[in-house]
C-alpha cells in the first residue's frame, strides 16, 4: 500500500481531461437525481435561446422583405406620383367643378430637358376601375404605361410578353395582367390569348407579369407579411397594363367618381413618372432637383417624390433598430433564464450542504467544489441552449408556414445564442458555486 | 513503545465566541500519538471530543497552539493545503456514515482518490478491493439507502482506508448502530489496528474504550486523564 500512497501524492494536481469527463458525468448524475427540477430550470434557457433566434429570424426576414420590395422599385429610380392636394376635398361638392392636379406631360418634358444625368422618364397613368373576364371581376387598376416598363421596374414576365413599341404607337387594345389579376380572372385557363373587359373596351391579354410592390413611400416599409393576405395594407392592387397611348384615348383625363350622392371630378394627366438616374451616387441630388423643378410649377403640393434608395437606407437603419430591440428583449429572457438557474443552484447548494462537507473532508479543495457546481450549471444551460437552438430553428419555419412571414436565420444567430447561454450558465453559476466552496467544512458536515 | 510520534498537539486551544460569552472548547490540550496506536477519546457530552477530532482532522484550525502531523506543522496551512492533507493523510469515519446518497458503494469509496487525481480505472480497482475487504464485494453498485446501517458504516470504513491514510479518525463510529453491527464495526477496527493502522476514535461507551490500548479523557476542553493499558 506504500506505493499507492506515493502514487497518490504525485498524481494530484493538473485538471486532466479524464477528470473533467468524470466531473461532467457526476454533474449529469446529480442533475438526473432531480430530473423535474433540472427540466424546469432548463426551460428558462430554452425559451431564452429560442426566442433570441426566432426573434432575430423574424426581424431579419422583415427587413429583408422591406428591402427587397424597395429594391424592386429600382435603386436608380426616382418615382414621382400625383397626389390629391390636401384641403381640396370639399370643393368636390360643387357639381361642375373639375379638380385638376398632379404631374403633367409638361413636367416630364421639363425634367428631361433640364437634368442631363436622367436616362429615361417613364410616364404612367393609373385608372382605378373594374377589370372583367366573362362574369369574373377584379377591383383594380388599369395602368397606362410604356413598353419598357418591366425592365425599368425590375418586374419579371411570368407568361407571354409585354406589349411592344408598335402596339404602343398603334394604341392597340392589348394588355398585360399582373399575376394577381390573372389568377383571379383566369383561375383555370391561361389568360394569354384571352381578353378582358374594362368599361366597354376589350383588351387582348398578351402576357402575365409579376405583381408590383406598392409599399415604398406608403410609410409601411416594415410590414412583413408575405403573400396576399386580403385586406392588409401591404397588398398590391390588382393591375392590368395597357399602352399609355391607349389609356389616354380610352379614359381621357377627367375621372368622375360618384361618392355617396356627390359627384367628384378630377383631372390627372399622369399618375406616375419614373426618373432613372445613371449614377447611383446622384440619385438623391437629382431627386432634390426634380422636386425643385416641380415645385416651381405646382403651387400646391399635388405630387410626391419617392426615392427607393433613400428608403432602402432608412429601411436598413430601421431593421437595425428593430433587431436591436428584439435582441434585447430576447437577451432579457435569457437573463431571466439565468436567474432561474442561479435560484435553483442556490437551493441545490443549500440542500447539498452535507455532501459538500463530506467532499471537503475527503480532500476536495474549494476549486473542486466550484468546478462541480459550475459544471452542473453549464450542463443545464448547455442542454437548454441546444434545445433552444433546435426550437429556435424550427419555430421560424412554423411562423413562415402559418403567419406567412418571411423569416431568415442567419448562421451566426444560433451560434451567438448558444454561446450566450453558456456564458449565462457560467455567470449565474459562479455565485452559487463560490458559496458552496466557501462553506465551513465542519458546519457543512453538521448540517442536517 | 518508543515509536516516533506522528501526531502532536501542543497547547492547542479552540475558542468559540457566542455573543459576550467566550467558550474554550479546547483549552490548552497537549497530546502526542504514536504510529500504530489505537486511542479512544472519552468524556462527557460537550467536553470537546468532536472539536479535538476536527482539529486533528484538519477540518478546523486551532485558535492557538501548534498541531504537528507527520512532522509538518499544519496549524498555519492554508485551505488548499489542508484539503490536500485531508485527502492524502487522513481517513474519516463518521457517526452518521456520511455517504453521498447519489453515489454507489464503489463510487463512495472512490471519492478521496478522485480528488487525488487517481485515474478512474485504478481508483475503481482499489475501491472494489476495499469493498471486498469490508465484506461488501457483492454490493458494489448498491446505493447507500439500500444498505443497513452496519453495511453503510463498513462502506465508510472502506472509504477511510482507500487513500492509505496516516491516521484514521472516527467520531462515535458505532453511535448509530445496534450492538451486533457495532461489534462488527469494532472488530473491523481491531483488525485494522492489528495491521498497524493508527486509529483515533471518539466514544461514549466505556466498554468500547476499554478495548483500545489508550484512553484519553477530556473534561471542559482539558485532558483529565491519559491512560495507556498494558
Ligand atoms: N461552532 C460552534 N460554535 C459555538 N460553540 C461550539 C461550536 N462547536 C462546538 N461548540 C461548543 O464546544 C463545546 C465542545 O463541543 P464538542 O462538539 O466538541 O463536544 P463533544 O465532546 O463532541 O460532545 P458530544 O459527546 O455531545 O458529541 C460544546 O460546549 C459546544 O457547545
Ligand atoms: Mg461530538
Amino acid at each position: 500500500m506504500d506505493d499507492l500512497r506515493d502514487m497518490v501524492r504525485h498524481s494530484r494536481g493538473g485538471f486532466t481531461l479524464s477528470r473533467l469527463r468524470r466531473a461532467v458525468l457526476l454533474g449529469f448524475k446529480s442533475l438526473w437525481l432531480h430530473r423535474l427540477r433540472s427540466l424546469l430550470t432548463v426551460l428558462g434557457i430554452v425559451f431564452g435561446v429560442c426566442s433570441v433566434i426566432a426573434m432575430l429570424a423574424v426581424g431579419e426576414g422583415a427587413s429583408f422583405e422591406a428591402q427587397e420590395q424597395i429594391r424592386r422599385l429600382g435603386s436608380n429610380n426616382i418615382i414621382i406620383r400625383s397626389k390629391r392636394p390636401t384641403g381640396t376635398k370639399n370643393l368636390g361638392s360643387q357639381q361642375s367643378f373639375v379638380l385638376p392636379y398632379g404631374i403633367t406631360y409638361a413636367d416630364v418634358d421639363r425634367i428631361k430637358g433640364s437634368i442631363p444625368g436622367v436616362r429615361v422618364v417613364v410616364p404612367g397613368r393609373i385608372i382605378k376601375t373594374n377589370i372583367w373576364h366573362l362574369d369574373k371581376r377584379v377591383d383594380g387598376e388599369v395602368v397606362g404605361s410604356v413598353y419598357w416598363y418591366p425592365r425599368m421596374r425590375n418586374l419579371k414576365l411570368l407568361k407571354g410578353r409585354f406589349f411592344s413599341q408598335l402596339e404602343s404607337l398603334q394604341k392597340a387594345n392589348v394588355c398585360v395582367l399582373d399575376e394577381k389579376t390573372a389568377g383571379k380572372l383566369f383561375p383555370i385557363t391561361s389568360p394569354v390569348g384571352n381578353s378582358v373587359r374594362v368599361g366597354s373596351d376589350y383588351y387582348r391579354v398578351v402576357g402575365v407579369i409579376e405583381a408590383e410592390s406598392r409599399q415604398a413611400g406608403r410609410n409601411n416599409a416594415g410590414t412583413k407579411h408575405k403573400g396576399e393576405s386580403k385586406g392588409s395594407a401591404s397588398v398590391a392592387t390588382a393591375r392590368a397594363y395597357i399602352p399609355l397611348s391607349a389609356a389616354k384615348d380610352r379614359f381621357g383625363e377627367v375621372l368622375v367618381k360618384r361618392n355617396s350622392g356627390s359627384i367628384e371630378a378630377t383631372r390627372v394627366e399622369l399618375h406616375e413618372a419614373v426618373v432613372e438616374v445613371k449614377n447611383k451616387a446622384e440619385v438623391e441630388e437629382t431627386a432634390r432637383i426634380v422636386d425643385e423643378i416641380l415645385a416651381r410649377n405646382h403651387k400646391k403640393r399635388d405630387y410626391e417624390i419617392v426615392v427607393p434608395l433613400a428608403e432602402l437606407r432608412a429601411a436598413k437603419k430601421m431593421a437595425q433598430v428593430f433587431n436591436l430591440v428584439l435582441g434585447s428583449i430576447a437577451a432579457i429572457s435569457l437573463i431571466v433564464g439565468g436567474i432561474g438557474i442561479m435560484n435553483i443552484m442556490l437551493a441545490s447548494v443549500t440542500e447539498r450542504t452535507r455532501e459538500i462537507g463530506i467532499r471537503r473532508a475527503l480532500g476536495a479543495r474549494r476549486r473542486d467544489i466550484i468546478m462541480q457546481f459550475l459544471v452542473e450549471t453549464v450542463i443545464l444551460s448547455g442542454i437548454g441552449g441546444l434545445i433552444g437552438v433546435a426550437l429556435g430553428i424550427v419555430i421560424p419555419y412554423i411562423i413562415t408556414a402559418f403567419a406567412g412571414m418571411i423569416t431568415i436565420i442567419t448562421p451566426w444567430s444560433p451560434l451567438m445564442a448558444f454561446g450566450i447561454s453558456g456564458l449565462v450558465g457560467v455567470i449565474f453559476g459562479i455565485y452559487p458555486a463560490i458559496r458552496a466552496a466557501n462553506m465551513d467544512p465542519v458546519e457543512a458536515l453538521r448540517h442536517e | 513503545m518508543s515509536r516516533a510520534p506522528i501526531v502532536s498537539l501542543e497547547k492547542v486551544t479552540k475558542t468559540y465566541h457566542m455573543g459576550q460569552n467566550v467558550l474554550n472548547a479546547l483549552d490548552g490540550v497537549s497530546l502526542t500519538f504514536q504510529e500504530g496506536e489505537y486511542v479512544s477519546i472519552m468524556g462527557p457530552s460537550g467536553c470537546g471530543k468532536s472539536t479535538m477530532l476536527n482539529v486533528l482532522g484538519c477540518l478546523d484550525r486551532p485558535t492557538a497552539g501548534r498541531y504537528v502531523l507527520g512532522g509538518q506543522d499544519v496549524s498555519a496551512f492554508d485551505d488548499d493545503a489542508l484539503s490536500g492533507i485531508r485527502g492524502k493523510r487522513l481517513g474519516f469515519i463518521f457517526q452518521s456514515y456520511n455517504l453521498i446518497q447519489q453515489l454507489t458503494v464503489v463510487e463512495n469509496i472512490e471519492v478521496p482518490l478522485y480528488y487525488q487525481g487517481v485515474p478512474a480505472h485504478e481508483s475503481r480497482e482499489a475501491a472494489a478491493a476495499l469493498a471486498d475487504r469490508v465484506g461488501l464485494g457483492n454490493r458494489l453498485d448498491h446505493k447507500p439507502f439500500e444498505l443497513s446501517g452496519g453495511q453503510q458504516q463498513r462502506v465508510g470504513i472502506a472509504r477511510a482506508l482507500v487513500n492509505d491514510p496516516l491516521i484514521i479518525l472516527a467520531d462515535e463510529p458505532t453511535g448509530n448502530l445496534d450492538s451486533r453491527s457495532g461489534a462488527e464495526i469494532l472488530a473491523l477496527l481491531d483488525e485494522l489496528h492489528g495491521q498497524g493502522k493508527t486509529i483515533i476514535m471518539v466514544t461514549h461507551d466505556n466498554e468500547i474504550g476499554e478495548r483500545s490500548m489508550r484512553v484519553v479523557r477530556l473534561r471542559d476542553g482539558r485532558v483529565e486523564a491519559d491512560i495507556t493499558h498494558g
